[in-house]
């Protein structure tokens, strides 16, 4: 699998190619800067674009706005956004286009080097994977509305992995139960939130970040 | 027609009440204190080598002088003239009766500036009384008194008719009546604004004072200032220490245990690895929640207008955001500003009850305006709240102003000023939908 790094830090741009490669990656093009990212990827057309947020040559959002830019350009390209801090109206802005192939996960993550790779291969794959502090942030901001008080404890479990993009044998594995249970919490989730049930995985996990982003109407801040 | 009534309300009736009482209440104040003040301060100045008699009185009489004139003062605010307090507070111990005290008021050229007002500005305040006067004698006439007093056969006079002789004459009253309410107001309007225009001459600071009164409050300001940042220093250290440092030492304890047993027990080393990033995962969380609070990675990358809609996402109800900034203001003042909206809406979350709150970013007149709402119970207190009285003391530090209104019952509208410069047009583009 090919792919496009764009880490200014040496020493993680080093360690995410090891790692990477490790695990059987193709490396095409590691860039250390904002505006070499775009004709990084439009040169090479990955198969995974793994991006830092924060870089030269304004230190600001770079990465983030590249990954904005290039998923317009080249729709449905694969990004995966990394940061030293997630934000939620990060997070709201890479799902805009609700196309999946799309993760934002914070930088300690890449430390669970498997679950890591796990995650660049389900970007790849045109799955979605939030970061599960992100989900927090979302569930925490969500927490007063009123269908998600319905739900029972272990409910609002199962809707935090499906939101970070769990499929239902890893959130199985995860809560050690029976990947029927999960089944069957997911659907009682999906009835209390009244949302069309899904079985794809991918369009699963976008309508739940959908619903917790609150596109539904509800919270809609203005653009100046 | 109705629009001229109104119109009349507005040009005549409303101003015409102010300038009115502007000019009794004056006059009131002008003619029943200056005089006696005036010779008060005279007399404990010349007791002054009696006894010290008057080191303990001048002080007294002048604390008077300074209540007059600041009676003075709001009648002025009131017609819509700002007169500032000159005076500057009074140095600890210098109760009445002391010496330092006595040092105090003498040394005020305020002091002085006042006495010298007072005789001259009874005779522009006592004046004033016509504005009262003669528009109150204009609608006596005007209503008809001295008619139905000529029907009713009392001998009565108005104006140049005394007493009134015939009937024509009475009429002419009605007339007369309005001319004197007319003419009064007017001239009324003048008087209070001449006597207004003398007392800015001398009971506004001077020029030194106005600077002395300034440094004082930089002074005050600046010792809060270093005292915050001392102690933000501090709980940073703290944190660091008993956070994110004890975590690195045990993170590196566990690699060295690990190095140990490499070779005789990989099973242990496996789980003191697990150990070891377990670890390091806490200390990067300590750390992100410390840089979080010294300076929010989102408003070093998207400016307060991002950082405000990023905190208001992060909040329980719908927060409306409305940003109107032609571009960004320094990063010390956007971090001001930053806080203030989080303390505001944290304020918001944990006290209001609201259902829905709202953020209005602006900036007119060099000065950034922020707004924090919401339709909740109201009744917050900035002095109760010490998170709201930190925002103040914050804000102080830039000049900054804050004004909470919070009745009970809601609505609660915390209202931020902070005089700042905006740098030029961001030029990078928003992108991103909110």
């Amino acid at each position: 699998m090919r792919v496009v790094i764009a880490e200014d830090l040496a020493l993680l741009r080093d360690g995410l190619i090891r790692i990477l490669e490790a695990f059987g990656f193709e490396v095409v093009a590691a860039v250390d800067n904002g505006p070499s990212v775009l004709p990084a990827l439009t040169a090479h057309r990955p198969d995974v674009a793994v991006l830092d947020v924060r870089l030269p040559p304004t230190f600001t959002d770079e990465g983030l706005q590249a990954a904005i830019r290039a998923r317009t350009e080249l729709p449905g390209l694969p990004i995966l956004v990394l940061s030293q801090h997630v934000e939620q109206l990060y997070a709201r802005e890479l799902l805009t286009d609700r196309q999946g192939g799309v993760g934002y996960l914070l930088k300690d993550r890449v430390s669970h080097v498997e679950q890591f790779v796990d995650a660049v291969r389900r970007v790849a794959a045109g799955g979605t994977v939030m970061d599960p502090e992100v989900v927090a942030q979302l569930l925490a901001s969500r927490a007063g509305a009123e269908p998600l008080g319905e739900l029972t404890a272990r409910e609002r479990e199962v809707l935090g992995l499906m939101a970070e993009g769990r499929s239902n044998a890893a959130i199985a594995g995860r809560l050690f139960v029976t990947e029927k249970a999960v089944s069957k919490h997911i659907n009682n989730i999906f009835s209390k939130l009244r949302m069309p049930p899904s079985t794809d995985d991918n369009r699963r996990v976008l309508a739940v970040l959908t619903y917790l982003n609150g596109d539904d109407g509800r919270q809609v801040p203005a653009r100046a | 027609m109705d629009s001229s009534v109104r119109g009349i309300f507005r040009e005549w009736v409303r101003p015409g009440v102010v300038t009115a009482g502007q000019g009794l209440l004056t006059a009131l104040l002008s003619l029943t204190t200056h005089v006696a003040l005036f010779v008060l301060s005279l007399a404990s100045l010349l007791l002054i080598p009696v006894f010290g008699v008057g080191f303990a009185l001048f002080p007294v009489v002048t604390a008077g002088v300074r209540v007059v004139a600041g009676a003075h003062r709001r009648l002025a605010r009131w017609g819509g003239v700002e007169l500032a307090d000159p005076y500057p507070p009074a140095p600890a111990g210098a109760q009445f009766g002391t010496w330092q005290r006595f040092r105090w008021v003498v040394a005020d050229p305020a002091t002085w500036r006042d006495l010298a007002w007072l005789l001259p500005g009874a005779a522009t305040g006592g004046v004033c009384l016509a504005a009262f006067a003669v528009p109150l004698y204009g609608l006596e006439g005007v209503l008809g008194v001295p008619l139905a007093l000529y029907a009713a056969g009392v001998e009565y006079g108005y104006g140049p008719f005394w007493p009134l002789g015939n009937l024509v004459q009475a009429l002419l009253c009605l007339p007369l009546g309005v001319l004197f309410l007319f003419a009064g107001l007017a001239a009324g309007r003048w008087l209070v604004w001449l006597h207004l225009a003398f007392a800015g001459l001398l009971l506004p600071p001077t020029r030194t004072a106005e600077l002395a009164l300034r440094v004082r409050e930089l002074t005050v300001t600046r010792a809060e200032t270093v005292d915050a940042q001392a102690a933000e220093l501090r709980r940073i250290e703290r944190d660091l220490h008993d956070g994110a440092q004890a975590r690195l030492v045990a993170l590196s304890m566990s690699i060295g245990l690990a190095e140990q047993l490499v070779q005789r027990d990989p099973d242990a080393v496996r789980r003191l690895l697990a150990e070891a990033r377990e670890s390091s995962g806490q200390a990067l969380a300590e750390l992100r929640g410390l840089v979080r609070g010294i300076h929010p990675p989102v408003l070093a990358e998207r400016g307060l207008d991002g950082a405000v809609r990023a905190l208001a996402l992060a909040v329980p109800l719908p927060v409306e955001v409305t940003v109107d900034l032609p571009g960004r203001p320094l990063a010390p003042v956007e971090s001001a500003a930053y806080f203030a909206v989080a303390e505001g809406l944290a304020n918001v979350t944990k006290h209001s009850g609201a259902t829905r709150a709202w953020i209005r970013l602006g900036h007119a007149d060099g000065r950034l305006t922020v707004e924090v709402g919401d339709d909740g119970r109201g009744g917050a207190d900035p002095v109760a709240g010490s998170g709201l009285a930190g925002v103040g003391r914050r804000l102080a530090a830039f000049d900054g102003t804050m004004v909470v209104t919070s009745p009970e019952g809601g609505p609660t509208v915390i209202s931020m000023e902070l005089p700042c410069e905006l740098s030029s047009p961001r030029t990078s583009p928003s992108s991103g939908t909110g």
